[in-house]
């Protein structure tokens, strides 16, 4: 297995931490932390891959610079929604959801 | 564009642009409204009276506009179509005389007379589209121009009958256009034409083309309230006397009934459609439907539902002689289109007036009406002979060719139904018109709302329209062997169906 | 010859620095009199693909594989117009809005302008690399504009969805790199040969799967649709009108494109009856959602989520042997997609007139509504008729011709479920409309309303309706290659 194969898989096993953790978790700061996991997942796939006989490829390299600053603003944006919604409600959490169990998929 | 092209268009227009204008004015301008009312009555009926003339002097109208690269909306002024535009456009402006009688002083009015004027626009697109298509799309109009007229007053119970009244037309109107889809699949294109289109498609498409028959024939016969698909029409009596007198003498059940004839004879053509063994479950059904409508309108103590029981059982005439195979039920059913139409809204004109004059919805409330409003009573019991099929009266036209047609078609059957069904009218109609002749009145009316003025028996605009078409009863029924009468006019019709 | 096609990106990214500049709530002015601009530049550039046809463009001189590449045909010309032609008379309807009511105004002007550059830039691009980073402006912008209103269950909304947004397009850039690691590029014009010449790779259809999944979520196809309602419904009238007609369409315009050329190779008739069947469910279940709800906003957020439906049905008809019934179906879906649109900003538009003028957002207080605010109702009952399919709508074009793509290709299940679906979008139109022909509740006072709140819906109203009758054109602008 080569470097960059472990580099990509690794991101494939963070990709679906992050994803697992943004849908479950209720509190909504890990929310948004999944998020950055799921993002950081997406370029290490997108770094490690992108690799040709070892030489890296900047193509990939210069997506990822974009794909972070674009994570950079929405965490940035996320953080500020839930900061409104913390002074609002005084929860930091969606209203109609219990503990413990993220039910994402809930109709209303 | 030439403008024998452009005058159907303008036909519609005639009641379009003054609804559309009218929607948007004022409740409290009056005159500009009625002005804008009666001018659109009057302009369609003279475009119409051109047109007329011109169908005679072998003219033709047609409007084509490509909707799709191939789709039209096609309009086209033939001989049928004149006849159910012409009805409709007479009928139209005598109802719009009426309404701006009935309503006057009540509240909505601009609403009210926007949604007529393009319920009148429906039905006469309805009447001149060339095409299935273009028939389809008017036909859905025409339910969302009559929903708001059937649930005007917005009480609970209007709103209830409007439900209803959705509930069949546009159920009925989605299975109406999976056929039409279907057979636009296997036609390309669905002009009426006079013998028919689907036969060229030949006898291996047999199952499809009686499915897409049946689908048809449900989808227009919700509107033309054949039994089983009739429990609207009685829910809708509940709008105001000038919609009803529209909706079942011209507009909705019309329509269905119109379309029955368009898909019988234009687009299987009536060989064909015999081939296919297609008229007789058809003639069944309004066999029984005529026959249920007329026992039901016996138990009906309300004047309007005995009434609409009885359009139930009317209408189903026009749709028997249809399926009676050969020129005269042809005949039978088409003009009834017309003489019911006369008779029918002479009726429920009449029952608006009781209404609205005396506070009369009940037939056992009629005792002795006759001499407190003669003329009204005079137009209602002529009507009500016409519709027994007496002699001298448009409906004796009809009933004599239906009885020709199915002796011709050999259905002996056919003639002992209507027999049966003659009597059961007389049961329904025969002791209103002694309630209204031979009881005694009584001390005192239960709402008179409208005194008499001297030769007035009530308000003048109410009065006009019902002596106009009782008249016009009479007169299709004493002048049928002139070129004047609509009998001449559906004849020159039922030939060209037969000619090859 | 003049190009309109990068102006198209810029001048709305100016309108928005300049109306963030010009401070909070303010610039209706300048946004409207840009637009103008940019529906003329659209007009032009609709011309301009039907005489010459489809075109690429190299940003800056430099082509694909080092520069961005922009790619325009007649599916592009009709998204970038049907945008134009929603928005303007939008931001004639949000200046009198905000003008009544101040709530939600503060950055409607930038955001709306940064959304609308988003959406062109989506529309023309021509890498999948570029499309996420326009997806996530998109989804950035709209997000801000949910959040506008400030109240509680706005941010709730507005955190919601922007994490839905992030996980669509999260799963979307994971598709990109193992495109890109696969394939070495990220440019359509290279990858779609590539694909169609190589066997088919895991990493491809992985890819494949996880675009498709991020952008379904975008789209909100049942059952991911969990997040529609409460964005559409809780934001100021003039965003769910933008959001509902035209930013879930950028998803759905994506899938279209991807589905159809990009992954053409490797998607399966199979995969087509699922999207079919997900859209069926959505129909239904949307309709008969709609019809529960007792908030008007909510009622017409829910019909989003059922008019969704009727836009995958495409996909298993396409599948079709017959080539006239793919062609319909395809033709069919795009005419849905336009009508309702047009319908469905009305429909927000006039839902917001009456919500404004009631005080409170409740179909039971409509009572009354048909005689003080008529031309309100009739804008309403016109966008319903798009809706529910009827004549002579763009939406019953749309209907005719994928009933007829249905019929002629012997799929009669969907014929059934288009049928039951207009019949179910009427129940829950006329639910509304029914409403407001009853007396008034007793004790509410109507507020009046500025005229310019209700004329420009009623204009989306009537061009979704009178759509039916220059459907040719449309048409022909998708036909152009």
């Amino acid at each position: 297995m080569s470097g960059a194969l472990i580099y990509a898989c690794a991101g494939a096993v963070l990709f679906v931490f992050g994803v697992t953790g943004l849908i479950l978790l209720p509190h909504l700061l890990r929310k948004i932390l999944a998020f950055n996991i799921m993002g950081s997942g997406v370029f290490l796939v997108l770094v490690g891959l992108g690799q040709r006989d070892g030489t890296p490829d900047p193509v990939p390299q210069a997506m990822v610079l974009t794909g972070i600053v674009v994570a950079v603003a929405a965490t940035a944006l996320a953080l500020a929604l839930v900061r409104r919604l913390l002074s609002l409600t005084g929860k930091i959490q969606f209203p109609e959801e219990s503990e413990g169990l993220g039910r994402c998929w809930k109709n209303k | 564009m030439n403008f024998n092209a452009i005058l159907p268009l303008l036909v519609l227009a005639s009641s379009l642009v003054p609804g559309m204008i009218i929607f948007f004015l004022p409740e409290s301008r009056i005159r500009l409204r009625t002005t804008l009312n009666l001018t659109g009555a009057i302009l369609k009926l003279l475009l119409i009276g051109y047109m007329l003339w011109g169908v005679q002097h072998d003219q033709s109208y047609v409007f084509r506009y490509n909707v799709l690269p191939d789709l039209e909306l096609v309009f086209k002024a033939d001989a049928l179509a004149l006849l159910f535009v012409t009805l409709s456009a007479a009928l139209w402006f005598l109802t719009t005389l009426y309404a701006i009688g009935y309503l006057e002083g009540s509240p909505h009015r601009s609403r009210f007379f926007g949604f007529f004027s393009f319920c009148v626009t429906a039905t006469v697109g309805v009447a001149m589209a060339g095409n299935l298509f273009t028939f389809f799309v008017f036909y859905e109009l025409l339910t969302l121009s009559t929903y708001p007229l059937v649930v005007h007053r917005g009480t609970a119970a209007a709103i209830r009958a409007g439900n209803i009244y959705l509930v069949y037309t546009l159920a009925g109107g989605a299975v109406f256009l999976t056929g039409i889809v279907w057979l636009y699949g296997l036609l390309g294109q669905v002009e009426f034409t006079p013998g028919g289109v689907a036969a060229t498609l030949g006898l291996e498409y047999t199952a499809q083309l009686q499915v897409i028959f049946l689908l048809l024939i449900a989808g227009l016969g919700v509107k033309a309230a054949l039994v089983p698909l009739h429990g609207w029409l009685p829910q809708a009596m509940i709008a105001p006397a000038p919609v009803s007198a529209l909706l079942h003498a011209v507009a909705v059940v019309k329509a269905g009934a119109f379309g029955i004839i368009r898909i019988v004879y234009e687009v299987y053509g009536i060989e064909f459609a015999q081939t296919l063994n297609l008229l007789m479950p058809l003639a069944i059904v309004a066999s029984i439907t005529i026959i249920w409508g007329s026992l039901r309108a016996l138990w009906q103590d309300d004047l309007k539902r005995r009434l609409a029981y009885s359009t139930i059982s009317q209408v189903s005439y026009i749709i028997l002689g249809v399926t009676l195979f050969g020129p005269a039920g042809t005949i039978g059913g088409v003009v009834h289109l017309v003489h019911q139409g006369i008779m029918k809204i002479t009726l429920f004109f009449c029952a608006g007036n009781y209404a609205e004059t005396l506070g009369i919805h009940k037939i056992s409330e009629m005792n002795g009406a006759g001499r407190r409003m003669p003329w009204t009573s005079i137009a209602f019991s002529v009507a009500a002979f016409g519709m027994m099929g007496a002699p001298l009266t448009a409906g004796y036209v009809s009933k004599l060719y239906l009885n020709q047609g199915a002796e011709m078609a050999e259905m002996a059957w056919v003639s002992w139904m209507l027999t049966a069904s003659s009597l059961l009218n007389a049961a329904y109609f025969l002791p209103i018109l002694y309630r209204l002749w031979f009881v005694n009145q009584p001390q005192k009316w239960l709402q008179e709302r409208i005194r008499a003025r001297g030769r007035w028996e009530t308000h003048g605009l109410l009065l006009i329209p019902p002596v106009v078409t009782a008249v016009a009863t009479l007169g299709a029924g004493i002048f049928a062997d002139t070129g004047w009468s609509p009998l001449f006019w559906v004849k020159l019709i039922a030939e060209m169906e037969y000619l090859p | 010859m003049f190009d309109p096609v990068p102006w198209l990106i810029l001048l709305p990214l100016v309108w928005g620095c300049l109306t963030f500049l010009t401070g909070v709530g303010r610039g209706g002015r300048l946004v409207l009199a840009g637009l103008i601009i940019q529906l003329v530049l659209t007009i032009i550039l609709a011309r301009q693909i039907v005489m010459e046809g489809a075109r690429h463009y190299a940003v800056g001189g430099w082509g694909a594989p080092l520069g961005v590449d922009l790619y325009v045909d007649g599916l592009t010309g009709i998204m970038l117009l049907l945008t134009h032609v929603v928005a303007l008379p939008l931001v004639v309807y949000a200046r009198a809005y905000f003008s009544s009511q101040a709530e939600g105004a503060s950055y409607f002007w930038p955001l709306t302008c940064f959304l609308l550059a988003a959406m062109n830039a989506l529309f023309m691009s021509a890498d999948i690399f570029n499309i996420y980073v326009t997806l996530e402006l998109l989804g950035l912008a709209a997000v801000g504009l949910v959040a506008a209103a400030g109240s509680a269950g706005s941010v709730t909304a507005a955190i919601r969805y922007l994490l839905v947004t992030l996980l669509g397009s999260g799963a979307y850039l994971m598709g990109v790199a193992l495109l890109y690691g696969t394939y070495g590029s990220v440019s359509l014009a290279v990858l779609e040969p590539l694909l169609a010449t190589t066997e088919i790779s895991a990493a491809a259809c992985l890819a494949a799967m996880l675009m498709l999944a991020g952008l379904l979520l975008k789209t909100a196809l049942f059952p991911f649709h969990f997040w529609l309602p409460p964005a559409h419904g809780g934001a100021p009238a003039p965003v769910s009108a933008l959001l509902s007609a035209l930013v879930i369409k950028a998803s759905f315009y994506l899938i279209l494109r991807l589905w159809f050329d990009l992954f053409a190779p490797l998607v399966t008739t199979q995969a087509a009856q699922l999207l079919g069947g997900l859209g069926a469910a959505a129909i239904l279940w949307g309709s008969i959602l709609a019809f529960n709800q007792t908030r008007l906003k909510m009622l017409v957020a829910y019909s989003t989520v059922a008019q969704i439906g009727y836009l995958f049905l495409l996909f298993p008809l396409m599948t079709s042997a017959i080539p006239g019934a793919a062609e319909s179906a395809m033709q069919g879906g795009v005419m849905q997609l336009v009508a309702h649109a047009l319908a469905k900003a009305a429909m927000f538009a006039a839902a917001g007139v009456m919500v404004l003028s009631a005080g409170k957002d409740d179909i039971a207080l409509l009572g009354g509504m048909s005689s003080h605010l008529p031309l309100t109702l009739f804008t309403f009952a016109l966008a319903g008729i798009t809706l529910m399919g009827l004549p002579p709508s763009g939406g019953f074009i749309a209907k005719w011709l994928l009933i007829d793509s249905a019929v002629s290709g012997g799929q009669w299940g969907w014929v059934v479920v288009m049928i039951l679906g207009g019949l179910l979008s009427a129940a829950y139109v006329f639910k509304v409309l029914r409403q407001a022909f009853l007396p008034p509740v007793a004790g509410i006072k109507f507020k009046p309303v500025i005229r310019m709140l209700e004329w420009p819906a009623f204009l989306l109203a009537l061009i979704s309706l009178l759509l039916g009758f220059r459907s040719v054109e449309v048409l022909n602008l998708l036909g152009a290659a």
